[in-house]
């Protein structure tokens, strides 16, 4: 018997325990997926819970129902990997063999790396919404939030979801309209970035929204401290950002469990080959989703267009065929404008998200990189999805890489 | 890609100016390039110019903040004194390497 070993049960690992399940004969292959919880959280619903759009128990199901019968899942704490003799050891010594290992442990946020973070303030004038614990101590104080400065603030980069304290702050200033204090509201976005987001084109859109709904952006912006009793952002070049409410998105970090193992780069992610992510070094191993290191978003639709791809190259690995499926880095973000209204971005490694429609040329029905109230109920529709349709691996409309049919190309003369 | 004459020899570089090929790189260059964004060279400029140009070939791209400083032992705070603003843009400009990713 050939044990393939997932580590960790959330986007990427349920899909791969799902899709593999249906191709590695049962008598042949055991497919073993470890968690540390049994709590399964929808991620991109904890943006709406801090505005009370979303309850917390409407995001969290138990893992075990996602995954196929013919897969184990063992709960414990992941507390190192020994690639050199194929096995992984748990925090109560539990050990487990296996001939493949597939690391999807995602990434996730870290307050304890910015100094001031953690303290007397945090989770009362300092929040962060990544975690469901945090989006839910912050739908508490925006509860009863008499206005002041809000802040709404990124480390550093790479982020989960890249395009989530974005629309973070576009729904909170619709938040604020719609109770009538949006005047007593001052909105600041702060991020280390030189523009409201990573790539040119669609930064100008996002950074014309920002200043139409009158947000002021701070940027070039590398946090250093937070003076807590100051209640001040202190940047290394020592520029000070006051707030009375500050969101922060804190540094996002993979499992400390990767870098003692010695499988990370400075941020624990796996250096993988950005095509097959397959781990650089190592014949028996991969990462999925948010785990490893390529160049492209963290996000939940990353990790389903990769793994549809990975399906096949992991059945040619295994036999000893080349990888053929190669990805391309292929991401779809909606992003929350606020209002009843979203946008959309496609992209992949080599082409920046552009104006047009998704996914069919023309028609749609999705806009990229403009508002529409498509894209908002294609966004509130994709909690639906996820648990249905993705998690299990059922077919769905887009294809696995980018194509640049109906997106619209400026061409320079 | 188009090239640029620095300093009487001919190199390629990027629509933001940066150079595009490792090899094309001098010391003699770095100075230029230096002078070009307001900054004079001072050893301690070098150490951290000559960690980036160290540490690309074994990385495949260029170190971050965050790499500099963990991986190379530098200061944070002295890279915002020595390379003002935007430390990671003007480092990797220097140091004729790629602008550093981070940013997906
Ligand atoms: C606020 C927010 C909004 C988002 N919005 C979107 C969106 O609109 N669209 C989109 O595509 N994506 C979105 N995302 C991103 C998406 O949720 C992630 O990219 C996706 O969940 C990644 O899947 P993953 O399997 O790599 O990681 P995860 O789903 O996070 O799973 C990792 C698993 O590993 C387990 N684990 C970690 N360490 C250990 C350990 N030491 N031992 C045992 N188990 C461990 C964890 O318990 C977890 O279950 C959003 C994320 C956030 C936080």
């Amino acid at each position: 018997m050939k044990r393939l070993l997932i580590l960790g049960g959330g986007t990427a690992g349920t899909m791969a325990a799902n899709r593999l399940r249906k191709r590695l004969d049962r008598a042949e292959w055991e497919i073993t997926v470890v968690d540390q919880n049994e709590a399964h959280v929808y991620q991109p619903g904890n943006l709406f819970v801090p505005f009370g759009i979303y309850e917390p128990n409407d995001l969290v199901k138990p893992r075990r129902r996602f995954l196929p019968e013919g897969v184990e899942l063992v709960l414990g704490e992941i507390d190192r990997v020994e690639p050199e003799d194929n096995r992984v050891v748990l925090a109560d010594e539990r050990v487990l063999a296996y001939d493949y290992l597939i690391i999807a442990t995602g990434t996730s946020p870290r307050p304890d790396q910015t100094p001031g973070m953690l303290g007397p303030q945090w989770r009362k004038s300092i929040h962060e919404f990544y975690t469901l614990e945090g989006a839910t101590a912050l739908a508490d104080t925006l509860a009863d939030w008499q206005g002041g400065r809000m802040v709404v603030h990124i480390v550093d980069m790479p982020i989960k979801c890249p395009v989530a304290p974005l629309e973070f702050t576009f729904l909170a200033d619709a938040f604020f309209t719609e109770r009538a204090m949006r005047d007593r509201v001052e909105l600041v976005f702060v991020t280390p970035l030189d523009g409201a987001f990573t790539k040119p084109i669609a930064s100008k859109h996002l950074g014309g929204i920002l200043e139409e709904r009158g947000v002021s952006l701070e940027s070039d912006f590398m946090v250093e401290r937070i003076d807590a009793d100051a209640k001040t952002l202190v940047s290394f070049d020592e520029r000070e950002v006051p707030f009375d409410l500050l969101v922060t998105i804190p540094l996002n970090m993979g499992a400390d469990y990767v870098a003692r193992s010695g499988l990370g780069d400075d941020l624990n992610y796996v250096p993988v080959d950005k095509q097959t992510l397959l781990a650089k070094g190592y014949d028996n191993i991969f990462a999925l989703g948010d785990a490893s290191d390529i160049p492209t978003s963290k996000a939940g639709s990353v990790a389903h267009f990769s793994i549809e791809l990975f399906e096949d190259n992991f059945i040619s690995h295994i036999h000893g065929r080349p990888m053929t499926k190669l990805f391309d880095g292929h991401a779809n973000c909606f992003i929350e404008s606020g209002h009843g209204k979203g946008m959309l971005i496609d992209f992949n490694y080599d082409t920046e998200p552009l104006p047009g429609k998704y996914p069919l040329p023309g028609f749609g029905p999705f806009s990229l990189l403009r508002e529409s109230e498509a894209n908002h109920w294609g966004k509130m529709t994709f909690r639906w999805v996820y648990w249905n349709l993705l998690l299990t691996g059922k077919e769905m409309p887009f294809e696995p890489l980018m194509s640049m049919a109906g997106k619209e190309v400026e061409v320079h003369a | 890609m188009t090239t640029a004459t620095i300093n009487g020899s001919e190199v390629h570089v990027d629509a933001e100016g940066f150079l595009t090929d490792y090899d094309e790189w001098t010391e003699e260059l770095a100075q230029v390039l230096a002078a070009n964004i307001g900054i004079e060279l001072t050893d301690e400029h070098w150490d951290v110019i000559r960690f980036l140009r160290e540490d690309f070939p074994r990385q495949g791209e260029t170190a971050t903040i965050r790499r500099t400083s963990t991986v190379g032992g530098f200061d944070t705070k002295r890279l915002f004194v020595l390379f003002p603003k935007k430390p990671a843009k003007k480092m990797a400009y220097i140091a004729g390497l790629p602008k550093p990713r981070g940013c997906v």
